[in-house]
Formats: structure tokens, C-alpha cells, sequence
């Protein structure tokens, strides 16, 4: 029981960085119908812009609170991340628009590729590591010597997770900017006739989707206090995955499918091996997709001859 | 028809200045964390930054240079293009894509051979092994995926599983029970090929991106098998002494009867490299061979067929499940023969070989060259391959930078730039036409934006 329930918070935190990229993957896929890979990549490269920007505000500033620094180091890393992406799609994606479907699958790969030796060679190859900035836990439960605990850090987590999903369900679903989104997601010629600017829609898609990845970068950094150059493929084929098993073109669906591929990687390393979690993943999201090949909360695809 | 006099072009100097002064401050924005500073490790080992600011100020200044280069050069020079020519004009003459394939067979076939009249027995190890083998290996592998993206249009990330099927299996096989390689080489193609009909099976219900992410998912299984299953596949350690592939029974070793004391000659490793290089080609050749008459057959027209339209097909009764299975199937095998040359070849295999960065180098081999073209394929194998292997080769560079740099470290980084470029440039594919399987008297050449890729 108790084992339970610390994995299940283990799981969530997890699950709640899945999710957050997954939004990104999901929304560009909703808006342009393509898997941007590279979506990972620009993951891994928020974490180290959160890590150049940590060090950069705690030795080279001095600034002490933990609280302050944090807030500054994900508005930077957001910020950051933001025009990356912006950049990405404005060079490698947007020149693709309209042409078929594997042009921008390969473009984007191509991109992965090189965000992630771009790193390495300008960062070097060995891992990062930045001591703990948040310390402490609290116990919940206790039971024959074993705790379970929630630490500060996982509690920051899902706050901030909680905070940005809900600011980002406000965006989509009640401002203008977000039903010009889902407009371009129906039908992008009949959007455009009606006044909407689709290539800025799209470039607001990719930024959003940005911002999220670089708080799940920072959270990522946060939480494990280490990050690598080649730290971006992982979680993002995992993130990918929790957006198909979701339900792909779905946010909630996103966020759901996150969290279950989060829990079930914890649940599957506590219970039964650790080292085939990844396979345990992977395995439950083909046998998903075999019995509902439209994901938990995805639209089905109809065919038109 | 009157043929307008072309409009001077206008160079708008003001947005180029716009634009380039935006990629400045976009350029300092995004390299300033990654280039402007550098976290390393100091002695205390704590992570300290140290800054690169004319490292900084140089990248900066070589994208707003690019910015106007593009608007200034670039950009009037494509739009004089698109007045003088506002079709798309086959890229390379019809006349000369004939004659490609003819011509590049009979280089190859002569390839070991110019080698070594011009760098002798010593340095021609390395420009057989590393261009040749290494591409052709490359070559094999995109004719097999070409069948299953190109033919048959299903999207499959995770090719490289197939390839690793086969190399553990010659690799196991060959070191448990000491089977010869030309036992295994098709034994490794059937194994293969199961376990292409293995993931066929379930798939066949999904398509597009799905059945996309599924294979990147089976592909990530099998790499995570091999690395965990210690006892069987030695983990990330790999298994090494491999036994090498003989010539049709005579080794290549040094002592009496190797092939150099069978053949009288003096004993160098270069006969069996050389050897290897024409195992690959016959391999390669095959593999061409097989798909050009497959593509005649009744199963071959079904696979262009269900690229095409799929509803259709299911409309005039073609079976569409066989179709995709034997398509998974063919293209496992063929992998599964390359990788099992692959084992025989390099003596030692393990995980590493085997990410998901091969399957989408393989897959972008397939793209780049224009899906469903061989002749495609096999250029844009020279261009991806040996274009960053001859990275390895640039040992000028250093007299330029300086000795610290080493050119091998940008060979990635090079590769994917190059594929979002060709993508850009030509997203198409390199051969922008196809030869159609089926035709009324004369074969004429179609522009691949009028084939379907397909969304199974």
C-alpha cells in the first residue's frame, strides 16, 4: 500500500512532465496534421537554457531566494524556448506547408538531429548536474519504517503543472486567439476566408507548445538535477506516445494520456522490473492502439473516398 | 502565345534590413544561453559558467549575413526562376537519368579496383570499407524500406529493428552452433521477415502517424530487449567474435590454407574486405533485381495500388491485409539480410548500432531520394553516408581552426542540417520522376507530385 501510493505520486510527477510536452506534440499535430519530432529536442534545450539561466541568476546575480529564481529561470527558459520554436518553424516547417504529408516528418527528424549534436558540441558531451534547489518533504504516511513522502519539489511540480494547464485551457477555449486555433485545426481555407491570419495561428501554436515543453524542461531539471544533450529523445518519444494514447489532436487527452504513461512507467518499476519500463510503456501504448486505434479521448477518423 | 518580356525584379532593400536586423536579435536571443555561455565542471566539480562572447558575436553576425544573403541574392534569384519558368522542370535531363543506372553499376563494379590503382594495398582499406561497404550497406537498407514507404506507402520508424533481427541472429547463431554464413544469410532474411509479419499482424488496423508511432515503438522494444536480456545478447556489451564470412569456405587468415596461401598471394587484410565489398553489391543487386520484378507482379501493383487508394482497393476485392504483410514481410527480410552481413562484416554488434537515429537515417535516405525511385535511393545513400564520412576525412580543416577542432564531432550535426535543407530545397526527393510499373506501349516518366505516398 504504501509502496503504491509513493509511486503513484512518483508517477504523477512524471506524468505531469510527459504531459506538458505531449501538449505540444498534440496541438501541432491538431494545427498541421505532422509529428514534430523535434519537439524533444527543443525539450532538452529548454532544460539547458533553464540550466545556463539557474547558474547564471544564483552565482552571477546572487539572488537567494529560491522562490524569485525559479520564477526568473522559467520565464527566461519559456520565453527562450518560445522563439526557438518560432525560429524552427519559420526555417525548417513552414517553407513544407502544403507539401506532402513525410516532407516535414523528415525536416523535422533532420532538426532533432541537429538540436541535439548542437548541444553537444556547443555544451559538451557529459551530464550536467546542479545541486538540489528545493529540499525538504513531507511525510505522509508511515508504516514499518517505510515513508512516504511528497517532497517540496514534486509539490512545486504540480503546482505549476496545475497553474499552466489551467491558463492554457483558458487560452484555448475562451479567447479569441484560441478559437482562431481551433478554427484553423477544422478547416485552414475556410478559416483563412474568414479574416484569420493561419500562419500566425500556427506560429502562436508552436509557441505555445514551446512554453510548455521549457516548464516541463525546467520541472525536468528541477527534478532531476541533471540533463544531457541526448536527454531530449526519451521523454519525448514517451511524451509522443502519451499524446497518441490520448488521443492525438486532443489536449485533455494529452494530459490524461501523460499521466497514465507516467504511472504505469513508476508502477512497473516498483512492481516488477525496472529495467524493461520503457518496453512495458511502449508495449501498453501498441496494445492501446490496437484496441482503440483513436486513443482514449480521440476524434474518429473517418474515411472519404 | 505572346511571350511577356520578364519584369525587372525589385530588390526591396528595406525589409531585407528589417529582416535581418530581426535575425539578429532572434539569433543573440536563441544563442546566447548555448553559445554565449558554456557550463563546465570546475575543480571542486561544480558547474560553473564561463562566457564565449566573440564565439557569440560571430554566430550572431553570420546569421544576419545569411539573412541578407537570402533576401538580397536569394530570394530575387528564385523569383527570376519562377517568371522565366513557372513549371516544374525535371531537375535532371531524361536523357541522363537513363543512362544513370548503367553507367554508376559499371563504376561500382570497378570501384574496389580504382581504389587501388590509386592509393595502392595500404590506404585502399579505409576508402573500400568506409565508403563503399558502408554505403552500399545503406543502399540495401533503403531498397528494403522503399518497398514497404515507397511501394506500398506504409510509414515505418522502426525499421532498424529488423536489421538488428538479423544481425543478433547470424551473431547467435553463428557463435552458438558455428552455422557458415551462407546458411544464415537467408535464415537471418526468414527470421527477419517473421518478425516484420509478427508486427504486421497487429498493425495492420492502424494507419497514418499511428501506425507510425507503433513501429518507432516496436523498434525502441527490440532495442531495449536486446540491451536488458544480458544472458542471451550480452547487454550493452555486445557480442564480439562474430565469425567472418569465408570465401565460399576458404577463410581469410594468414596461415596455410587462407585465401592468400590457396591463391599464392601475399598475405592483407584487403582480400576480404574486398571480398565483402562484392558480397554487399550482390546483395544490393538482388535486392533491386527482386523489387524491379516484384513491382510487375500481381503483389507489386496491389502494394502501388494501396498506396494510391486503399478504399479502392478494398472495392475491387484486392486482399489488403496480405498485401501489407507481404510488404512488412519483403522489407524485413531484405533488412534482415543486411544486417546480417552487417554482423559478419564488423566482427562485433551491439545495441548502440541499432537507435532509432538509424531508422530515421534509413527513412531519410528513402525521402531524400525521392520514394519509390532506386536510382534516387542509391544517390541520395552517397550523399547522406559518404558525405558525412568524408567529414572524417577533412584533416585540412584542423590547419584552418586550429588543432582542437575536430571535424568528426560535426558530422551529426551537418547530417541533420542537410536533411532539412534537401527537404526544403527539393521536397520531393532528389528524382523527381517516376518510372510507372504499368503502361500502354511506351514508358513515359511521371512526376512524382502526381504519386500518392499513402496513409496506411
Amino acid at each position: 500500500m504504501e509502496v503504491f501510493v509513493q509511486q503513484l505520486i512518483n508517477g504523477i510527477t512524471l506524468g505531469s512532465i510527459y504531459g506538458l510536452i505531449a501538449i505540444g506534440y498534440t496541438m501541432v499535430f491538431g494545427i498541421i496534421g505532422m509529428v514534430n519530432f523535434a519537439h524533444g529536442d527543443v525539450f532538452m534545450v529548454s532544460a539547458f537554457i533553464a540550466l545556463v539561466t539557474l547558474l547564471l541568476v544564483t552565482t552571477w546575480l546572487g539572488i537567494g531566494s529560491i522562490a524569485l529564481a525559479l520564477l526568473i529561470v522559467l520565464i527566461v527558459a519559456m520565453v527562450l524556448t518560445s522563439v526557438l520554436n518560432w525560429t524552427i518553424e519559420r526555417l525548417a516547417y513552414r517553407p513544407l506547408r502544403g507539401s506532402f504529408r513525410l516532407a516535414p516528418l523528415i525536416s523535422a527528424i533532420g532538426m532533432s538531429i541537429f538540436l541535439m549534436n548542437f548541444v553537444q558540441v556547443a555544451q559538451g558531451p557529459r551530464n550536467k548536474s546542479v545541486p538540489p534547489l528545493v529540499q525538504g518533504e513531507f511525510v505522509l504516511m508511515e508504516n514499518n519504517g517505510f515513508q512516504v513522502t511528497l517532497s517540496y519539489k514534486q509539490l512545486i511540480i504540480w503546482g505549476i503543472t496545475g497553474l499552466l494547464l489551467v491558463a492554457f485551457w483558458y487560452v484555448v477555449t475562451k479567447t479569441a486567439l484560441g478559437r482562431a486555433q481551433r478554427a484553423c485545426e477544422q478547416d485552414q481555407k475556410m478559416a483563412a476566408l474568414l479574416g484569420i491570419d493561419v500562419d500566425r495561428t500556427i506560429s502562436i501554436t508552436f509557441i505555445i507548445g514551446a512554453a510548455l515543453a521549457a516548464v516541463a524542461g525546467t520541472m525536468y531539471l528541477i527534478h532531476y538535477g541533471v540533463v544531457s544533450f541526448a536527454d531530449g529523445f526519451t521523454p519525448g518519444v514517451k511524451a509522443f506516445t502519451a499524446a497518441v494514447l490520448g488521443g492525438i489532436g486532443s489536449l485533455p487527452g494529452a494530459v490524461i494520456g501523460g499521466l497514465l504513461i507516467g504511472l504505469i512507467e513508476t508502477m512497473w518499476s516498483a512492481y516488477f522490473s525496472i529495467d524493461y519500463k520503457d518496453v512495458a510503456a511502449f508495449s501498453i501504448l501498441a496494445i492501446t492502439l490496437i484496441f482503440l486505434p483513436q486513443g482514449i479521448l480521440g476524434r474518429p477518423d473517418v474515411e472519404k473516398v | 502565345m505572346a511571350i511577356e518580356a520578364p519584369e525587372p525584379i525589385r530588390i526591396d532593400i528595406a525589409s531585407a534590413i528589417k529582416n535581418a536586423i530581426l535575425t539578429a536579435v532572434v539569433a543573440c536571443a536563441l544563442f546566447l544561453p548555448l553559445i554565449g555561455f558554456k557550463t563546465t565542471t570546475d575543480i571542486r566539480n561544480e558547474l560553473v559558467l564561463e562566457t564565449r562572447f566573440p564565439l557569440l558575436l560571430i554566430f550572431v553576425t553570420l546569421a544576419t549575413a545569411g539573412s541578407l544573403f537570402v533576401s538580397l541574392v536569394i530570394g530575387p534569384w528564385r523569383a527570376h526562376r519562377l517568371q522565366r519558368a513557372p513549371r516544374e522542370e525535371p531537375w535532371v535531363p531524361p536523357a541522363i537519368a537513363r543512362r544513370i543506372a548503367p553507367y554508376s553499376l559499371g563504376f561500382v563494379l570497378i570501384y574496389p579496383a580504382l581504389v587501388l590503382l590509386i592509393t595502392g594495398f595500404q590506404g585502399g582499406i579505409k576508402w573500400i570499407d568506409n565508403f563503399g561497404i558502408q554505403i552500399l550497406i545503406y543502399v540495401m537498407l533503403g531498397f528494403g524500406l522503399n518497398i514497404v514507404v515507397g511501394l506500398a506507402g506504409l510509414l515505418d520508424l522502426g525499421y532498424v529493428a529488423f536489421y538488428a533481427v538479423g544481425s543478433y541472429s547470424y551473431a547467435l547463431l553463428a557463435k552458438t552452433f558455428g552455422f557458415s554464413f551462407y546458411l544464415l544469410l537467408p535464415l537471418a532474411g526468414i527470421l527477419s521477415a517473421f518478425w516484420g509479419i509478427l508486427l504486421g499482424f497487429p498493425v495492420l488496423r492502424l494507419r497514418g502517424d499511428y501506425l507510425a508511432i507503433v513501429t518507432l515503438a516496436f523498434g525502441e522494444i527490440i532495442r531495449l530487449v536486446l540491451i536488458n536480456w544480458v544472458p542471451v545478447t550480452n547487454g550493452y556489451a555486445g557480442i564480439s567474435g562474430i565469425p567472418r564470412p569465408t570465401f565460399f569456405g576458404i577463410p581469410f587468415t594468414a596461415g596455410d590454407g587462407g585465401f592468400a596461401s590457396v591463391f599464392g598471394l601475399e598475405f592483407s587484410p584487403i582480400y576480404r574486405t574486398i571480398f565483402l565489398y562484392y558480397l554487399i553489391l550482390g546483395l544490393v543487386l538482388l535486392t533491386a533485381f527482386v523489387t524491379t520484378r516484384l513491382r510487375r507482379l500481381p503483389i507489386g501493383r496491389a502494394w502501388e495500388a494501396l498506396r494510391e487508394d486503399e478504399i479502392a482497393c478494398r472495392s475491387l476485392g484486392i486482399n489488403t491485409t496480405n498485401t501489407k504483410l507481404t510488404a512488412f514481410a519483403l522489407g524485413a527480410m531484405f533488412a534482415g539480410f543486411a544486417g546480417s552481413f552487417f554482423a559478419a562484416r564488423q566482427g562485433f554488434i551491439s545495441p548502440e548500432s541499432f537507435t532509432f537515429l538509424e531508422s530515421a537515417t534509413i527513412l531519410s535516405i528513402v525521402v531524400l531520394g525521392g520514394m519509390g525511385s532506386q536510382v534516387g535511393v542509391a544517390i541520395a545513400a552517397i550523399a547522406m553516408i559518404g558525405g558525412t564520412e568524408i567529414l572524417r576525412e577533412l584533416d585540412f580543416l584542423k590547419d584552418w581552426f586550429g588543432n582542437d577542432f575536430d571535424p568528426t564531432q560535426y558530422r551529426m550535426l551537418v547530417f541533420g542540417m542537410a536533411m532539412v535543407l534537401i527537404m526544403i530545397l527539393r521536397p520531393r526527393g532528389l528524382i523527381a520522376t517516376r518510372a510507372p510499373s504499368v503502361f500502354l506501349r511506351e514508358r513515359k516518366a511521371i512526376s512524382s507530385t502526381l504519386v500518392k505516398e499513402g496513409r496506411g
